[in-house]
């Protein structure tokens, strides 16, 4: 691929949030939200074709709002989760829902490609991760290479623990942690750690990284001032179970280790913009 | 002798003897009287009387060359080739008549006067002959008489002897007896002295004259040995011997005793060597008895060995180790190098190794000592004390050469001069650390933050001050080990070694790196870690950086290189290697300096932009509050910067800044993009006229590298703050009211950043990027009237 010519996609709308989606084994398929106040928003299927370098398109309509994170189900590759803003009577609420892509969207795409530009399918909502004590949805993790079955969603100062049910159709909380402190604090990001029988969460608030278990869903280490500025995102490795990215509107990026925070292993200051995304495994990718 | 030089000489046979010998005489009279008429006759006669006498003598061989020469002429009628003839024609030839005549006349003149000398000499020569005869004659009645009285004489010395002879045969047998009694006289005192020996030699010992009482029995040793056959004399030997043992035994308990004296050891092993005792095992002793005395000077030092501040001063450790250890072991060496003189091959190796043992001992006393000097305060006090110590090791060198002492006592005074360095960095380092703890004090007091600005100059000049004279007192101080008057300074390692690696290398070079190193660990540490650096500080240590850069550094460097007068040997830190390092340092602080400013007004920005419902809001009446807290604290900082930053260059300026090229942004172009956005149809038409348009403008470099001056820095600040604010406006939705406060906002923040930085389009550009992202992200994009944004900015 190195050798190719890059590929490029273009979208209509602006877009924040990206995944991969890891329960689709048999192509490379990237997960698209886009973010318009004043049109319908889509989310974009993307394959792409390593062989030929080219790249295949589906769009789904996402009409509930503009869409701020994304998330596939590492289980089932037609089930996937959106973190919107749903703007209604001159208020904007962020919320967070499950959603169903239609069964026929590739078939219909195959057939008459030219109208999935026009008239595009809907997704089907499974069922809403709010309820009325918690709102404000930043993100909505999946426990990674489980079974579809759980989900974490970050909402203000909240980590949510749900337990999806039949076909997920219904989702209910099992557990909560609350992030206490001066302020008004907020989630900005987490990660759900691949590491530890899963049972690790690492979330990120203005500078401080923090990790948590699940299990007793107790604050297990804090990274204070993590970052000069807002931490934006941060990640795991996915091969070494200590290993932690982060960054952050300092430009930095920073690599931890959890056994010892009190000084990053190695930091990064090659971008000279703020990170709002970054991967684990070698790669990082700076979204803007 | 030729009768015909003295004309009337007719001597007799006879007398040919005396006649000679007499005419010599007159002759020799003669020569000197004519020397005498001479001086005020004519010098060409007296050479010619010369010449006949020469020629008597037969002298021709010491005539001058010059004469030989002129007498080759035949015409010099004073020469002895002189040809009359040919003389006579030269004349003829060449002369007129007159000439001729006055020629002649000249001649007749001068024959005369010759024949009258002549008859002169003549007649003085006869004279002087009639009394040399009268002379030899009345001689010769003289001898006669002295005939007689020899004959006398030799008579009388005969009867003379005679007379002699006969006296020593008659005296011969006393004489030979008077002999022989004086003979037994010496040989009677003799045994005497023998027989009376061993009472003497208990009395010396009584007295302890041991001295004395060696003496005698060794003179009486000999004569006992040969004798030691005759009964009596054995009993005398015994006696003697059993003394002297006795004697010995007390010399050698003297000498365990080891109470005694140096020069009392020394006499003791003197005494014992004369009564035959081994060499060897004297030498062991006499230098296990100074052993003990000396380690009993180790021990009185090493109990002044206390912790710092107790302990005497080193001066005094140094001079009471020289003036008791140092000097006693002198004495040893030189009294056994007396002692065993006769010994020294032997000798001479055992001293060594005891010189070498006690010496290491000493050495490793005096080290301690040394390290325990900690305080930097007065350098002289030790560099005297190392000065006395090696001073006093000389002396050591000159008794023994070859030995290693003298080299470890310098190895001793290096270690303890690079140690002394290195004390030295660690006191300017600690003194830096100070000085800057001082000024984070001073500027952490309770100030206004304009007022603690204000101080951040003088601050700034005092520290650089303080730290200047520091190094220089250091210098000073360092400088002391190569002091002429000091007796180390001219080995080879003070004069290279020490100037260039100790002191410009490890002391001077190193704090510069020291200072760099310090200042760019604030960056380091502190921008993650909550920011306990105030920034002032780091604005402070970036002109302090850059000053180095520019001047201190080389000062400093060209201070040392003068009073050390260094020369390099080895390969130096160059200067610019320096320069570099404390112009990146004075860069990553100032770079970090914009950092920590501009997300300090970051901050202040994404909270305000964060916490606000932007949809519900009302209908902007004012420039909200954190605003004017922005344009505030930007001022400050302007202020701070200015007081230590030059102003720098920025874009010219156009005519009205602040409003016209606002209103061009505000009304055609923005106005222009929110229709492309309001029309559903083209929803790529936005993003394409924003693409574009981003193509043509510059890419800005938010976190880039700023350079030395306030518009520069400034500029870094700004950047920082309003891109921010842009990516803060992105993550948010507004409703038109929220969407009209932003451009109030900008409007404002327009109105007094352009004139901080190097290029106001930058300040234009960012905030028209804003103004358009709260447009993009507005429910209800409906703008406000420039006009009354103007009011509102102005009212406020």
């Amino acid at each position: 691929m190195e050798d190719d010519a890059p590929v490029i996609y273009g979208l209509e709308f602006q877009a924040r949030a990206l995944t991969a989606q890891t329960a689709e084994t048999d192509a490379i398929r990237f997960l698209v939200g886009t973010q318009s106040l004043k049109f319908d928003n889509q989310i974009h299927i993307i394959d792409f074709d390593d062989e030929n370098n080219i790249i295949n398109k589906n769009v789904l309509l996402h009409q509930a709002g503009e869409i701020w994170h994304i998330g596939a189900s590492p289980a089932d590759k037609a089930v996937l989760t959106t973190c919107y803003n749903k703007t209604s009577n001159s208020r904007v609420v962020s919320c967070a829902a499950v959603w169903r892509m239609p069964t026929d969207w590739e078939t219909a795409s195959h057939e008459s490609p030219d109208d999935t530009a026009h008239n595009p399918q809907t997704l089907e909502l499974l069922c809403h991760l709010d309820d009325s004590a918690h709102g404000n949805a930043a993100c909505v993790l999946w426990e990674p290479m489980g079974d579809g079955k759980r989900v974490i969603s970050l909402a203000d100062n909240h980590a949510l623990l749900w337990d999806l049910q039949e076909s997920s159709t219904q989702a209910t909380v099992s557990s909560t942690a609350t992030l206490e402190g001066k302020g008004q604090l907020k989630f900005n990001a987490g990660k759900w750690s691949p590491h530890h029988n899963c049972s690790q969460l690492a979330t990120a608030n203005d500078t401080v990284i923090r990790g948590w278990d699940l299990r007793t869903m107790s604050q297990i280490y804090c990274i204070e001032n993590a970052h000069g500025q807002l931490v934006r995102d941060l990640d795991f490795n996915p091969n070494r179970q200590y290993y932690m990215a982060s960054c952050g509107d300092d430009c930095k990026v920073k690599f931890w280790d959890v056994r010892n925070v009190q000084e990053p292993v190695k930091t990064l200051e090659e971008h000279s913009h703020w990170l709002v995304n970054c991967k684990g495994g070698g790669r990082s990718e700076e979204l803007r | 002798y030729t009768p015909g030089n003295t004309a009337s000489c007719q001597p007799d046979a006879c007398h040919l003897f005396v006649c000679r010998w007499a005419l010599e005489f007159v002759m020799d009279a003669e020569a000197d009287g004519l020397v005498e008429v001479s001086e005020d006759g004519d010098p060409s006669r007296r050479r010619r009387v010369h010449g006949m006498l020469k020629l008597y003598y037969g002298l021709n061989e010491e005539g001058k060359a010059e004469e030989e020469q002129e007498s080759l002429d035949p015409c010099d009628i004073n020469g002895p080739h002189f040809d009359p003839e040919h003389y006579l024609n030269k004349l003829r030839r060449e002369c007129s008549l007159a000439e001729l005549m006055d020629q002649e006349t000249c001649m007749v003149k001068q024959i005369r006067s010759l024949d009258s000398d002549m008859q002169t000499l003549v007649y003085e020569n006869y004279n002087k002959f009639i009394s040399a005869t009268d002379t030899i004659r009345k001689m010769k009645n003289d001898f006669k008489k002295m005939e007689d009285e020899m004959d006398c004489l030799s008579a009388n010395m005969a009867a003379i002897t005679e007379f002699s002879a006969c006296i020593s045969g008659t005296l011969q047998d006393q004489h030979a007896q008077i002999t022989k009694l004086s003979g037994v006289h010496t040989l009677l005192r003799k045994l005497q002295f023998l027989f009376e020996l061993p009472a003497r030699l208990n009395k010396c010992l009584e007295l302890q004259a041991y001295a004395q009482a060696v003496n005698s029995h060794r003179r009486a040793r000999c004569v006992l040995r040969q004798y030691s056959h005759l009964p009596s004399f054995k009993g005398i030997q015994d006696d003697c011997h059993a003394i002297m043992d006795k004697l010995a035994q007390e010399l050698r308990q003297k000498f365990r005793d080891g109470g005694s004296s140096a020069k009392d050891l020394a006499q003791c092993v003197e005494l014992l060597l004369q009564l035959d005792e081994p060499a060897e095992e004297l030498c062991d002793k006499f230098l296990s008895h100074a052993r003990s005395r000396l380690e009993s000077d180790l021990q009185g030092l090493e109990a002044e060995i206390r912790p710092y501040p107790s302990a005497p001063a080193v001066k005094d450790f140094i001079d009471r180790g020289c003036n008791e250890f140092v000097s006693s072991l002198c004495l040893v060496i030189a009294s056994y190098q007396e002692l065993f003189i006769n010994h020294a091959q032997m000798a001479n190796g055992k001293l060594h190794a005891f010189v070498d043992d006690l010496a290491a001992r000493y050495f490793s006393l005096v080290e301690r000592r040394i390290q325990e000097e900690k305080g930097v305060g007065d350098n002289s006090l030790l560099v005297r004390a190392l000065d006395r110590f090696h001073r006093r090791l000389q002396a050591v060198a000159k008794l023994l050469p070859g030995s290693p002492v003298p080299n470890k006592g310098i190895e001793i005074v290096i270690r303890a001069a690079t140690e002394r360095v290195k004390q030295y960095l660690a006191a300017l380092q600690s003194f830096y650390m100070d000085s800057l703890t001082d000024v984070r004090q001073a500027l952490a007091t309770p100030r206004l933050s304009v007022a603690g600005a204000s101080v951040a100059g003088e601050l700034l000049s005092s520290l650089s001050a303080s730290i200047l004279n520091q190094i220089k007192s250091v210098l000073a101080s360092v400088h002391l080990f190569t002091a002429k008057d000091i007796t180390f300074s001219n080995k080879p390692y003070f004069k290279g070694e020490f100037c260039s690696q100790g002191v410009r290398e490890s002391l001077v070079v190193n704090f510069i790196k020291f200072v760099c190193q310090s200042s760019r660990q604030f960056c380091e540490s502190a921008g993650d870690k909550g920011g306990s650096t105030p920034p002032v500080l780091l604005l402070l240590l970036s002109r302090l950086c850059l000053d180095y850069e520019t001047s201190t550094i080389s000062y400093i460097l060209t201070l040392t290189d003068e009073q050390f007068l260094v020369q390099h040997h080895s390969p130096v830190t160059p200067v610019t290697t320096l320069c570099e390092e404390a112009r990146e340092a004075a860069q990553k602080l100032l770079n970090h300096y914009v950092k920590v400013q501009g997300l300090i007004i970051s901050q202040m920005l994404r909270k305000s932009v964060e916490t606000r419902d932007w949809v519900n809001t009302i209908e902007p009446r004012n420039v909200r509050a954190v605003m004017k807290r922005v344009v505030e604290d930007t001022t400050s900082i302007d202020v701070q910067v200015g007081l230590l930053y030059e102003e720098g260059v920025r874009k010219a300026h156009s005519s009205d800044s602040s409003k016209r090229t606002f209103s061009v942004y505000s009304s055609s172009r923005q106005q222009a993009r929110y229709a492309a956005s309001y029309t559903p149809s083209a929803p790529m038409d936005t993003n394409l006229l924003s693409n574009i348009h981003k193509l043509f403008s510059e890419r800005i470099d938010i976190f880039s590298s700023v350079e030395f001056n306030k518009v520069s820095v400034m500029t870094g600040i700004i950047k920082i703050s309003l891109k921010t604010f842009l990516e803060c406006v992105r993550l948010r939705t507004f409703g038109r009211y929220g969407l009209q406060q932003i451009q109030v906002d900008c409007h404002y923040l327009q109105m007094y950043l352009w004139r901080f930085v190097s290029d106001e389009n930058l300040v234009h550009f960012l905030l028209d990027e804003i103004v358009c992202s709260s447009a993009h992200r507005c429910l209800d994009p409906a703008p406000m009237e420039q006009s009354v944004i103007e009011v509102i900015c102005e009212r406020g």
